[in-house]
């Protein structure tokens, strides 16, 4: 999965280590990197997203913040309008609500608005998604709306390999870029585990370019888009109706802004069959674009109606059997695929 | 809260409520204080009962964050002794010791905790979401977001005639929040009868207050909005009084005032955290406020042997019933995961 050129020496890392080593990497190469947010020093942050980088780099590049998201936000916006490579954590996409402003109006739109001239070269990370019934203000994907919202880049890895070369790619863009990690791709020791949590993950310099989706299981009766941790399910699922001869194909979307139509395109033109999987809200978002992408370009390219897999316009619910009801889980993926083929 | 026609109990002639400490005030701040405690204790016991093997924090029969309050106690116990049910509280992600001391029903609030259709929200909302229009109380997990719609629910009740105040939480690390500050402008222009708490327990989450706040006392901060403020250590008595004081001022019409309470985190922010960023963590029991104000009111002759065991008892068959009647409720039928977006 590397796009760098020679073969790296590899070993297994879950996700939150390799994206740590992403960010640790870009700091030893670039002083003028450095992270901020709730929690992320002595803690680690609450989704080990800086696990160890307080102890090797020090207070003044790994900064805990007081829980003001509207002024730290805009903190970072300041700095990298001055030529800092800020990445600053959101704890939840949730809280996006206290601190949109600076985010959608400020550091998505600078760029545009001094006509290409001033650069916020800056990172948001923010922690996504449920399943571990935290309620409908810490559950919530969210990266439709980031997307819809232009001026800023979208990322959402699904695998360790891809958090690290993702985040490579993030703090090196002269573009804000909005990395949204599921926690539950993270590999973490106090949530439900998941084989593919932890992989092979190459050891130095590892870059994924921004806008380019992966064929992460090749397939020829039915193509499922999706990303994050809904490509985990989407591959246990494709795994399991293999050997009724359903062959699936599953497409990680890996970024939302740019998003890889082409992808898309090509591996709905050789299946003819689509089920989009996505744990944002359905309607008005992810989905929807990824089913007009066909649409705008040749409605005929679909054999038998598209399938969306997403959250059905409801807040996350509590309660573990309403909130697993809701999700885009294997249950209500297999029924889908299988509706498809 | 969005029930209809609420009930319009107190009008300004009955402002007069009992704020002396007498005997029976002390016992009831301390019998407040053994039912939250005990409520937690509960609530933790069943939290960690089914998350093996190992801790994973989406299994169980309460699943999810959990947020306990002991140590506290004396805040809710402190403040809530002057509300009556028509009074509304907006508390925090760290709920249960206001939810306890202002009256919301143990059985349906513990329903809720354990997402059962019984509960509070029906399941849905969960424990840092619960909504009680019986009381007037409700929470959120946002930080700081409880305090803008407190003053709504003031407005709400001074526009009615009534001398119905509102009360708003946030812990310490909340109050360097935008909608902290601009709930305090707001509600002191308009004199709205609502008291801010802040509990400073020191942490959010691992960052100390020293290390987030530019001040020592958020009580300073009442300064910039020309209201009064206030901070005490926490003890119940303490925070009895100085509630007095916030609530009177609230309910003549005079506005809002902010009362901080230094009080104490004995637990982790949430359930399974290890708190490895904290080094006064082997002290923190010494400071456990219950046993102190126990033995305060032995040494003052209201308490003894027989009362504090029937205090216990007491409480703890409340909280076991509540518990019982959560575990024996139904679990919400998944085909109806989509109600109740829209009213
Ligand atoms: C807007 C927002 N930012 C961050 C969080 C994550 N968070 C939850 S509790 C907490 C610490 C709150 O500290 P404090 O206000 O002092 O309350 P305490 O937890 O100590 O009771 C944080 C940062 C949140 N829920 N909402």
């Amino acid at each position: 999965m590397t796009m760098t050129e020679a073969p790296q020496a590899t070993r297994r890392l879950s996700t939150s280590k390799a994206m740590v080593e992403a960010i640790a990497q870009e700091m030893e190469r670039d002083p003028s990197v450095f992270y901020l947010g709730e929690d992320v020093g002595a803690y680690g942050g609450i989704f080990s997203s800086t696990t160890g980088l307080l102890d090797r780099f020090g207070p003044e590049r790994i900064i805990d913040t007081p829980i003001s998201e509207t002024a730290f936000i805009g903190l970072g916006i300041g700095a990298a309008v001055e030529g800092m490579r800020p990445i600053v954590e959101v704890m939840f996409t949730d809280f996006m609500g206290v601190c949109l402003d600076q985010l959608y109006n400020h550091m998505a739109k600078i760029h545009f608005e001094s006509g290409g001239n001033v650069k916020v070269p800056m990172v948001v990370t923010m922690a996504a998604g449920g399943g571990y019934s935290d309620g409908a203000q810490h559950s919530q994907c969210l990266w439709g709306t980031f997307a819809h919202l232009p001026g800023m880049k979208v990322v959402v890895p699904s695998n360790p390999a891809d958090a690290k070369g993702l985040m490579t790619s993030a703090i090196r863009d002269d573009s804000p870029v909005v990395y949204i990690f599921h926690k539950g791709i993270m590999g973490l020791a106090w949530m439900a585990k998941n084989p593919r949590n932890v992989d092979e993950v190459p050891e130095g310099e590892h870059v994924v370019p921004l806008g380019k989706a992966n064929v992460v299981r090749t397939g020829s009766d039915v193509t499922v888009v999706t990303l994050s941790l809904s490509v985990h399910h989407a591959l246990d699922v494709a795994e399991k109706l293999a050997p009724e001869g359903i062959d699936v194909e599953v497409l990680d979307l890996r970024s939302l802004v740019p998003l890889d139509r082409e992808a898309i395109l090509e591996s709905v033109g050789k299946t003819g069959r689509l089920v989009v999987v996505d744990e944002d809200y359905q309607s008005f978002g992810v989905s929807g674009e990824v089913v007009a992408t066909i649409t705008d370009h040749d409605p005929g390219m679909l054999r038998v109606p598209v399938k969306r897999v997403a959250v059905p316009d409801v807040p996350i619910p509590y309660a573990h059997d309403l909130e697993y009801a809701v999700l885009p889980r294997h249950d209500r993926i297999e029924a889908a695929i299988r509706a498809s083929v | 809260m969005t029930t209809e026609a609420a009930p319009q109990t107190s009008t300004p002639e009955d402002v007069a409520r009992p704020e002396a400490l007498t005997p029976e005030v002390r016992l009831k701040l301390y019998e407040t204080m053994v039912l939250s405690r005990t409520y937690e204790e509960a609530i933790l016991r069943e939290y960690h009962a089914d998350k093996g093997p190992g801790f994973d924090i989406g299994k169980g029969l309460v699943p999810g964050e959990m947020h306990l309050s002991a140590g506290q106690e004396p805040v809710a116990a402190g403040v809530c002794a002057h509300l009556s049910t028509d009074d509304a509280v907006t508390a925090t992600h760290r709920p249960h010791h206001f939810a306890v001391a202002h009256g919301v029903d143990l059985k349906k609030m513990t329903a809720e905790i354990f997402g059962r259709e019984t509960g509070l929200g029906k399941g849905r909302g969960g424990h840092m979401h619960l909504f009680d229009p019986d009381t007037h109380f409700s929470c959120s997990g946002i930080i700081a977001e409880g305090y803008p719609p407190a003053l709504g629910q003031a407005f709400a009740f001074k526009r009615r005639g009534t001398t119905d105040i509102a009360v708003a939480v946030t812990g310490e690390g909340a109050a360097n929040q935008g909608a902290f500050h601009e709930s305090l402008n707001l509600a002191a222009s308009w004199k709205l009868p609502v008291v801010f708490v802040v509990e400073d327990n020191e942490w959010g989450i691992s960052v100390p207050r020293s290390a987030s706040t530019a001040i020592a006392s958020n009580a300073d901060r009442a300064a910039a909005y020309g209201i009064p403020g206030e901070r005490v250590e926490n003890d119940v008595e303490a925070v009895y009084d100085a509630a007095a004081r916030a609530v009177r001022r609230a309910r003549a019409g005079e506005g809002p005032s902010l009362l901080e309470v230094h009080t104490l985190r004995m637990w982790g922010h949430f359930e399974g955290d290890a708190q490895g960023y904290r080094p006064e963590l082997a002290d923190v029991n010494k400071h456990d406020p219950i046993p102190a104000y126990e033995q305060r009111l032995r040494d003052e002759g209201l308490l003894d042997d027989d009362k504090v065991d029937e205090v216990k008892r007491l409480c703890s068959s409340a909280v076991e019933d509540a518990v019982t009647f959560a575990k024996g409720s139904a679990i919400p039928d998944p085909s109806t995961a989509t109600h109740y977006v829209f009213a």
